[in-house]
């Protein structure tokens, strides 16, 4: 008898069932593609999922025009090399009303370039499943969120009315309307995350690596300027610094840490090391507590 | 080597150059375990998780500053750090200090990575505890040093067990609070073990501790050196896994059927048991066709091995019918494959469980419509006692008979969870209403299956122009009834009615052959005749059934099998006497003689008809006259029309 699976084995078993349940059982899913590293393992993880065949589903980036460059660069090439199907959709009325994150708080902008503009792309295209790359590790509210999430009709989550989840007998049935939200990497760290990339050699953004890059320190976090829109407060200077990012997303709205991190087992060695968590690179959860359930409840990933 | 977490490690070698190859490969051999913590409100549950995840060092600095921040707003610790707070992800529970759902946590060490499913333990929340148990290999059971086992601790223990638990952690927590007694703890190990005894499991490990203190939880404790067995986490990380899975007949639940092109047809799934190699024979559950695995793709390349947990995509040397819901399985050692067995059931849903109510069944890849056929008995989960009950409610354990609408692919619960299982789906609502564990098929089903069909009785009927019916000739042996059978089915022929004789003596050469002339015999041998006739009605035919028929009881019972009206009992009489004077067949001389065991109106009784349909009398009349009674009788039913019988000219 041979020994047991290893625990990324396990982890990426469970997550392959996971892809082909949803293809097998809904008749019109769709994969969150955010571009970042769990983006990128679940891609890879969809790929294994149908080989020989490609994901039976399209991909859909929700544009809010402020992703890093190198992000929507890294995203078109991604998919030409792989031959995915992909979709962009950006909320066009936000984009008319200049809505920035400079201007109008990360909250705002978050709500209707990201939660707004998503369903919007779900209800043009009439998705009954779309992938998301969450874990739940990262939040205590993910924490509690079954793998296979209902949403009503509006798109929205009853964080006390969750349908029990039982080994791997996954309820997939909806009502017209309804959808379900389906997080194949629940139960992966951010650590398995970046054990899995550097044991599959998968593809990642380039600003995950340390470079000298041009940042501003603003709120106690070091801000990237990517493009002209974002202006100079008085105070502040641009300057360049050896950085690196822990996750991405809309680049006002995420700091760069310090780093010398070049290789992936370098970024590895520097994750055994950190001493905080990666969301805190990240401006959305801390306005308020209990910030993400509120944002999900509404219809966030 | 004590149990620190790899951070420590980490930390320890930073500055210098972290070996990350040496890590990795340390990581490769890393192993999972899932395991739950049940335990009451109060039993200190969400406290002992985030000790865990605050000793292996698994909370960031701004954790921490968020921690402290909330152990001020929330907390129920004064100013102590209240490790609750890590785990209560929900806003509703921080405020209430309860935990209302299945929180799922991960930490690891540098053996094994960790799923912590932390449930809540009252009594309303048993279907968050089977959800978090389903899927875990040990049950930590928390219990509160001053108050020892409760009736809770017995709930918990038996959802564990219900649910397939065999691993189990007795932590006797806040031991703290009676001193680190000794005699305490040894006085709660002994409760438990009385009643725990009968649920089934391999392993019960006793540690006490304080979550909140932290004793026991990664080292042992100063406080008690008269505990010399491990801390929580040295045993965590130690115990053996079940991995008997892989040593049980392979089973490969069919999910989904990959075919990119006309080249390729594979079928993709998750090893529930077993393991398989190319060469190897499958046999297809459901259809009993066999083929052999000639390939097991995968995009590194095909593999040699697939075994136990893995998600693979299975290529067969043959074109068989195969499809998600189907199974490939050991060809010495299969499933079960039936569409009725019994059961154990949570009820989930406020509206109750009501036998004979049709639900959507799900197996891990099939789905069929089922109604639960029988309740048999609800199990009161905090004394185990079975009483009888009518319906389910919300939490609530019941042993089940389950019909489903086509037959299923499983084994027994106890002797694998991933293909004993299955869940109750609300029609209407689509929610989950009840999660079973099968124990045994109660029938075998064939390949042929009730199907509700479009053509029925009445239309069959209505093609052949007549009203279906039985005419059930019953009397003694040469009593005449062949005879008038005979004539009746010639001149029904001769009015275009679509007819079939059902005559005793043929019927012995054939479907009876295997029947003699005991008294069980001859009422089976009526029994099956009835059937026979019943189909035959349901095709539209007018059917004449020829049989001494002596029981009464028997008689009715074939009356009782059809409707209303089609069933004519005529009576065709004829003395003994006359019969055995007549004697066609010569029989009734041997039976005299004694040659004949069990013979009718001889040694073996015939019950005359009290009220027959037709009482023919059949001393000085002709068969002519017998047959137009009984056709008299078929105008009066409405099986026959008025007609003139001058121009019947048989």
């Amino acid at each position: 008898m041979g020994k047991n699976l290893t625990h990324l084995q396990r982890l990426e078993a469970e997550a392959i069932h996971i892809f082909r349940e949803v293809a097998a059982t809904f008749a019109n899913p769709v994969m969150m593609y955010s571009i970042g590293k769990d983006s990128s393992v679940m891609l890879h993880l969809a790929m294994k999922a149908f080989y020989p065949g490609k994901p039976p589903f399209p991909f859909l980036h929700i544009d809010s025009r402020w992703k890093f460059k190198e992000m929507i660069a890294f995203r078109d090439s991604e998919a030409q090399r792989l031959g995915f199907d992909l979709l962009v959709h950006s909320n066009q009325e936000g984009v008319e009303q200049g809505i920035s994150p400079f201007i109008h708080g990360s909250n705002t902008h978050t709500h209707i370039m990201k939660t707004v503009a998503l369903r919007q792309a779900l209800d043009k295209y009439g998705f009954d499943a779309a992938f998301g790359g969450a874990r739940r590790d990262e939040e205590k509210a993910r924490a509690k969120e079954r793998v296979f999430s209902f949403r009503n009709a509006q798109h929205s989550w009853d964080p006390k009315n969750q349908r029990p989840e039982m080994w791997k007998i996954y309820n997939t049935r909806v009502a017209k309307g309804e959808s379900i939200r389906v997080f194949p990497i629940s139960n992966w760290t951010e650590l398995d995350i970046w054990q899995y990339i550097l044991q599959e050699k998968i593809p990642i953004v380039p600003l995950y690596y340390a470079a000298m890059r041009p940042v501003v320190e603003r709120d106690g976090m070091l801000i990237m300027r990517d493009d002209e829109r974002m202006d100079l407060l008085p105070g502040e200077v641009l300057q360049q610094k050896m950085v690196r990012f822990r996750t991405l997303g809309c680049y006002p709205l995420t700091g760069a840490v310090e780093s010398t991190a070049t290789t992936l087992p370098e970024i590895v060695s520097e994750m055994l090391v950190a001493r905080t968590s990666e969301r805190q690179g990240r401006m959305i959860d801390r306005d308020e507590a209990g910030s993400m359930e509120k944002k999900k409840r509404e219809g966030y990933f | 080597m004590n149990s620190l977490a790899q951070i420590d490690q980490a930390q320890e070698a930073e500055g210098a150059a972290l070996d990350i190859n040496a890590y990795m490969a340390e990581q490769e051999k890393k192993s999972l375990l899932r395991f739950l913590t049940c335990g009451s409100v109060d039993d200190g549950k969400s406290t002992l998780i985030g000790r865990l995840l605050y000793d292996t060092k698994l909370i960031f600095e701004d954790q921490l500053a968020a921690l402290h921040r909330d152990s001020r707003k929330h907390g129920t610790n004064g100013e102590d750090i209240d490790f609750a707070l890590l785990v209560d992800g929900l806003e509703a529970e921080r405020e209430q200090g309860i935990t209302i759902d299945v929180a799922y946590r991960f930490f690891s060490t540098p053996k094994r990575k960790f799923i912590v499913a932390d449930t809540p333990g009252h009594e309303q929340y048993t279907r968050n505890m089977a959800t978090g148990a389903s899927t875990a290999d040990l049950a930590i059971v928390l219990v509160d040093a001053r108050q020892g086992v409760l009736r809770q601790t017995r709930r918990h223990s038996f959802i564990a067990s219900l649910l397939g638990i065999r691993n189990i952690v007795l932590a006797v927590n806040k031991i703290d609070l009676v001193d680190y007694s000794q005699d305490v703890f040894e006085r709660i190990v002994e409760e438990y073990q009385e009643f725990a005894g009968s649920l089934g499991f391999k392993s019960v490990r006793a540690i006490p501790l304080s979550a909140r203190f932290g004793d026991n939880v990664i080292a042992p404790s100063q406080n008690m050196t008269w505990y010399d067995g491990p801390a929580l986490l040295q045993y965590l990380e130690d115990v053996p896994l079940d991995n008997a899975d892989e040593a049980k007949p392979f089973r490969f639940p069919v999910q989904y059927v990959n075919r990119p092109n006309l080249d390729f047809r594979g079928f993709a799934g998750t090893i529930a048991s077993g393991s398989v190699a190319p060469g190897d024979e499958v046999v297809v559950a459901k259809s009993g066709k066999s083929s052999r695995v000639k390939r097991i793709v995968s995009m590194d390349g095909d593999l040699e091995l697939a075994r136990e947990g893995e998600a693979v995509t299975l290529v067969l040397e043959d074109e068989v019918e195969l499809s998600r819901g189907n199974m490939l399985v050991a060809p010495d050692a299969r499933p079960d494959v039936a569409d009725q067995f019994a059961a154990h059931l949570v009820w989930f849903a406020e509206q109750a469980l009501i036998p004979g109510r049709s639900y959507i069944l799900r197996t891990e890849t099939d789905q069929v419509t089922a109604t639960i056929t029988d309740l048999k008995y609800r199990i009161d989960i905090n004394s185990f006692a079975q009483e009888a009950a009518k319906s389910l409610d919300l939490n609530e354990v019941g042993v089940v008979n389950v019909s489903t609408q086509e037959a299923v692919v499983f084994d027994a619960y106890g002797s694998n969870r991933s293909t004993g299982s299955f869940i109750l789906i609300d029609r209407l609502t689509n929610a989950t209403v009840g999660a079973g564990m099968i124990d045994f098929a109660l029938r075998r089903a064939s390949n042929v299956h009730w199907q509700a069909l479009d053509v029925d009785k009445a239309s069959r009927a209505a093609r052949k122009d007549q009203k279906p019916a039985v005419l059930w000739f019953t009397g003694l042996s040469g009593s005449g009834k062949s005879t008038v059978a005979n004539l009746v089915e010639k001149r029904l022929a001769a009015l275009g009615k679509h007819t079939y004789i059902l005559d005793g003596d043929n019927v012995r050469h054939g479907l009876n052959r295997d029947l003699g002339f005991t008294e069980e015999d001859r009422v089976e041998n009526i029994r099956r005749v009835g059937e026979v006739a019943k189909l035959m009605v349901d095709a539209g035919l007018i059917v004449l059934v020829s049989f001494i028929s002596p029981f009464a009881s028997e008689r009715r019972m074939v009356r009782e099998l059809l409707s209303d009206g089609e069933f004519m009992e005529i009576f065709v009489d004829t003395p003994f006497e006359e019969c055995a004077r007549r004697d066609p067949k010569g029989l009734y001389a041997k039976a005299l003689r004694g040659e004949i065991k069990n013979f009718t109106g001889v040694d073996s009784p015939y019950e005359r008809p009290e009220h027959p349909e037709l009482h023919l009398e059949t001393v000085g009349r002709s068969t002519e006259e017998l047959a137009s009674e009984v056709e008299k009788l078929l105008i009066e039913r409405g099986i026959l029309f008025n007609y003139d019988q001058s121009s019947w000219s048989i």
